[in-house]
């Protein structure tokens, strides 16, 4: 970009309003792109001077949070730190789909998500209650970076957007759920087995619904090994079913 | 009307606020949480660096204990805090760490032997003992005399987020999301719960509780240039400071944190600085030495916040296309360390600048980080002035900061103070002052008043704009109320915040639809957000002195003499346009560290007449103790041991202790 002028922006959106029967369909927006503008900015700057009723959903808006994700030119992305000059003058913007529509960029991904840590029961499981005065025990340290790696999670829901099987199989948990089974299979501090986790994965609800398209792996925006993890519960939870 | 009745009602679903509630649950009682946003969403998920904590595990941290905690944080508030709050929130500390560690917080971990690591600018080799390996590990942070912040990589706050938000779920407490309390219903001194709006379908709904905890985080979005995130508005003080009966405390301390990216205002951690990363100017000098010789880049916050604006003032910025800032190099610490312990740092700085800070430096410049002050409440948790209420984590001010946090302390506060509030909350529940004496006709009259403010904003008459007022807002904040305070600026800010205020009651809105609204809830939180606007320069103005992160040009000293006391602002009459101010005095006679210097920034303190007897008094008290041990001397000093719950008594185990 050389020139002077900064570029007109078009940001087409998808809005809808299910409160008042509002069926989705396509609005421009027109907005000057200014240095360093995210589409956190220029949305923003939409619902503060053109329409005040747009939803969308911000919170921390440094990419942290998760709260942003949308359909960016097709593709599901965190919004708060996606450049306007990384994309073309036009740019469209829907809600994820799968989770349920609030209206225009806003989607319920709470309640998706609450529901998968109550099906997947994503906590500690164990039976002692932990001496807080006590020296706490003793993790190796590789052992605690590789379950943080999993941990990074930040439940945006691209990858649920971007999964194939989940807009086949309502029911499936989804590359969110299945890293999560990962990451407390990982972490010796949950005393459940194998066993358990073929309980509540081991179905084509779970690591044997995933048709291996790996939407997932692509999308997500905090760049979570979901392929390796994936194959690896697989393997893992074959083994259990063969037993 | 729709009622919900329970025990206890949180607001606010962030660490402190999940906290208190599983501590509550915990104990038997039926809790609901209540959370704008998803509570994984909330703004702990932000802090980085990490949880201050006295474990010693490490070798840079070894004879750390919590008399050295309370220190540092002591003089890291300027005296400001209280100090026996202090000492419960040091013992609790290594606790709340430690439950963490057992509900799956994958916390950095000591690896036996020698590593290399940067101090001052060198790389130097430190040895961590054997018997250390795998216990958790800490990082320095400014304002500490040991390397105390316990981390996850610098994801800190979202491990601990998740960890606690899943352990919630575990407990089966509900979290009511996208619901926004908007009134504290109360009568005779006792609150009685909330009203709240459903933010996706607009219904006012009452939900009354025996007890009522505000855990809804601090108000960084009153300014224009903030490390908050959007949420961050303030709206669970507004709505305690709309009762009349609780008071705010100390709203004019507000943090501003060294390091925020230029200009955008989002946050790097301090660990870049604890971690070795070093702040440069437009010469490429690096300046906090000339400045700080002790701590240099890590004395406490304020001090070098003040510090990078006043080098940009001296002419020694970097210009930009946005104005001036100043450099943050952390290239010395190497890519290997940034890809593993300063990963969010990288993204946002790929992210959002297009840099990679392995190889370049990062533009930073203070911007508003942190509200010290917050609902008033005792070391308990319970507010003044309005039984049945509590407050915890940033939005209280049960008084553990003072004029300036340390970094690593709120984060730390959260699930402390959610530890012990949810504690205090259940005792609460089960005593006879807990029990629910509430008429549906006094929770009508609620409603209907907060259907009304609503309705008039929508069918009333108003043409003034909620986006052009809260902007104005948020530039009198940033450009009269910030680092630098001066009185005939502050005096210009409350007017015009008052002219403010005024032109908010005119407000319209031309979104009507009965649904989700953002356009209405802008309306009528610039509204509150203005009172809380009000408070905080208000009571810079009133306050003639400095002290921690509160510095007044035209009067640059700490004056222990007059100002050794806490704002209590309170807004009793809804038509007023000034907070009501009153003080509450610190005691120095019972203080265990008496007033000094902090170890960095001014010397030049007016020193509190009963400061030189106290001194004498302590001195007395230790030489009397003799041999006697730590704890005993301490409690002889300021016994604060009745203020920590039954549950979280005991003394905390280092490694080396003698078993």
């Amino acid at each position: 970009m050389t020139t002077d002028t900064p570029r007109q922006l078009t940001l087409r959106i998808l809005r809808s309003s299910p409160s008042e029967g509002i069926e989705p369909h396509w609005q421009d927006f027109r907005v000057e792109e200014a240095e360093g503008m995210t589409l956190f900015i220029a949305l923003n700057e939409v619902r503060d001077t053109l329409d005040p009723s747009l939803q969308f959903d911000f919170v921390c808006r440094a990419g942290i949070c998760g709260s942003c994700g949308m359909l960016i030119d097709g593709r599901p992305g965190l919004a708060c730190r996606s450049l306007t000059r990384d994309f073309g003058p036009l740019i469209t913007l829907a809600p994820l789909p799968v989770f349920a529509l609030i209206g225009d960029l806003s989607v319920d991904t709470g309640s998706w998500m609450r529901g998968t840590a109550e099906r997947l029961e994503t906590w500690i499981h164990s039976q002692a209650e932990p001496d807080l005065t006590a020296v706490e025990a003793k993790m190796e340290p590789e052992l605690a970076e590789a379950i943080y790696e999993l941990d990074r999670c930040i439940e945006c829901g691209c990858c649920v957007a971007g999964c194939g099987t989940l807009r086949m199989r309502e029911d499936f948990v989804g590359a969110v759920g299945l890293n999560k089974i990962a990451r407390f299979r990982l972490d010796p501090r949950d005393e459940r087995s194998d066993e358990d986790y073929y309980e509540l994965i081991g179905d084509d609800a779970g690591v044997f619904g995933c048709m291996s398209l790996l939407g997932c792996h692509d999308v997500c925006p905090k760049g979570l090994p979901l392929q390796t993890q994936i194959a690896f519960l697989r393997r893992k939870m074959v083994a259990v079913g063969l037993k | 009307m729709r009622i919900l009745y329970t025990d206890v009602l949180v607001i606010g679903g962030g660490l402190a606020g999940l906290r208190a509630a599983v501590g509550a649950r915990r104990r038997g009682h039926d809790v609901i949480i209540l959370s704008l946003v998803p509570a994984k969403r909330s703004h702990s998920a932000a802090a980085q660096g990490g949880m201050q904590a006295s474990l010693g595990n490490t070798a840079r941290g070894e004879g750390d204990n919590e008399d050295v905690h309370f220190e540092d944080t002591v003089r890291g508030s300027d005296w400001g805090c209280d100090q026996a709050v202090a000492r419960l929130f040091v013992h609790a500390a290594p606790q709340a760490v430690r439950e963490l560690a057992a509900w799956g917080v994958p916390w950095n971990r000591v690896r036996a032997g020698e590593r290399e690591v940067v101090m001052d600018g060198r790389r130097v080799t430190l040895s961590e003992r054997p018997e250390a390996h795998g216990l958790i590990a800490a990082r320095d942070f400014g304002g500490t005399k040991k390397w105390r912040t316990c981390y996850v990589s610098d994801g800190t706050g979202h491990g601990m987020l998740y960890a606690v938000s899943d352990k919630a779920v575990a407990e089966g407490i509900p979290v009511h999301e996208r619901m926004e309390a908007i009134a504290l219903i109360h009568e005779g001194g006792r609150c009685h719960g909330a009203i709240v709006r459903n933010l996706v379908t607009g219904e006012l709904v009452a939900y009354v509780a025996k007890a009522t905890c505000i855990a809804t985080g601090g108000f960084g979005r009153i300014y224009r240039v903030t490390s908050n995130a959007v949420i961050n508005e303030g709206i669970g003080a507004a709505i305690a400071l709309e009762t009349g009966a609780a008071c705010l405390g100390n709203m004019e301390a507000v943090q501003f944190h060294p390091t925020t990216i230029f200009p955008a205002g989002i946050l790097v951690t301090e660990g870049c600085r604890g971690d070795g990363g070093l702040l440069k100017d437009a010469a490429g000098h690096r300046f906090m030495p000339d400045y700080e010789p002790e701590k240099k880049e890590l004395a406490s916050r304020d001090v070098v916040s003040r510090r990078m604006e006043e080098h940009i003032r001296a002419g020694h910025g970097v210009n930009s296309r946005f104005g001036e800032h100043l450099w943050l190099d952390i290239t010395l610490l190497g890519a290997a360390h940034i890809d593993s312990r300063l990963r969010e740092v990288k993204e946002i700085c790929r992210h959002f600048l297009g840099i990679d800070p392995a190889r370049d430096f990062i533009p930073v410049r203070p911007a508003q980080h942190y509200s010290m002050g917050g609902i008033r409440t005792d070391a308990r948790g319970e507010a003044y002035g309005l039984a049945g209420l509590f407050a915890c984590g940033e939005a209280a001010c049960w008084d553990l900061h003072g004029f300036n946090r340390l970094g690593g302390n709120s984060v730390a506060e959260t699930v402390v103070a959610g530890m012990i509030v949810g504690e205090n909350i259940a005792d609460f529940v089960e005593s006879s002052a807990g029990e629910l004496r509430v008429s549906t006709a006094l929770v009508q009259e609620f409603l209907a008043a907060e259907q009304a403010k609503l309705d008039t904003l929508l069918q009333g008459n108003g043409n003034e704009s909620a986006t052009e007022i809260r902007r104005r807002m948020q530039d009198i904040m940033t450009d009269k109320v910030g680092i630098f305070r001066r009185g005939d600026l502050l005096a210009e800010a409350v007017d015009e915040l008052q002219a403010l205020l005024q032109r908010s009651r005119r407000i319209g809105v031309a979104t009507r639809r009965p649904g989700s609204n953002p356009e209405l809830v802008a309306a009528y939180r610039v509204q509150k957000m203005l009172k809380l606007a009000l408070c905080v320069a208000y009571g810079a103005l009133q306050r003639t002195e400095s002290r921690g992160a509160h510095y007044r040009e035209d009067h640059p000293r700490r004056d222990d003499a007059n100002w050794l006391k806490r704002t209590l602002a309170s807004w009793s009459d809804p038509f007023q346009t000034l907070p009501t101010l009153a003080y509450e005095a610190l005691d120095v006679r019972r203080m265990e560290l008496p007033p000094g210097w902090r170890g960095y920034g001014a010397r030049d303190a007016i020193e509190h007449p009963a400061t030189a007897p106290r001194a004498v008094e302590i001195a007395t008290i230790r030489e009397a103790f003799g041999h006697a041990d730590r704890y005993t001397v301490q409690q002889a000093l300021m016994p604060y041991e009745h203020l920590v719950p039954v549950r979280f008594r005991g003394r905390n185990e280092r490694l080396g202790d003698a078993s």
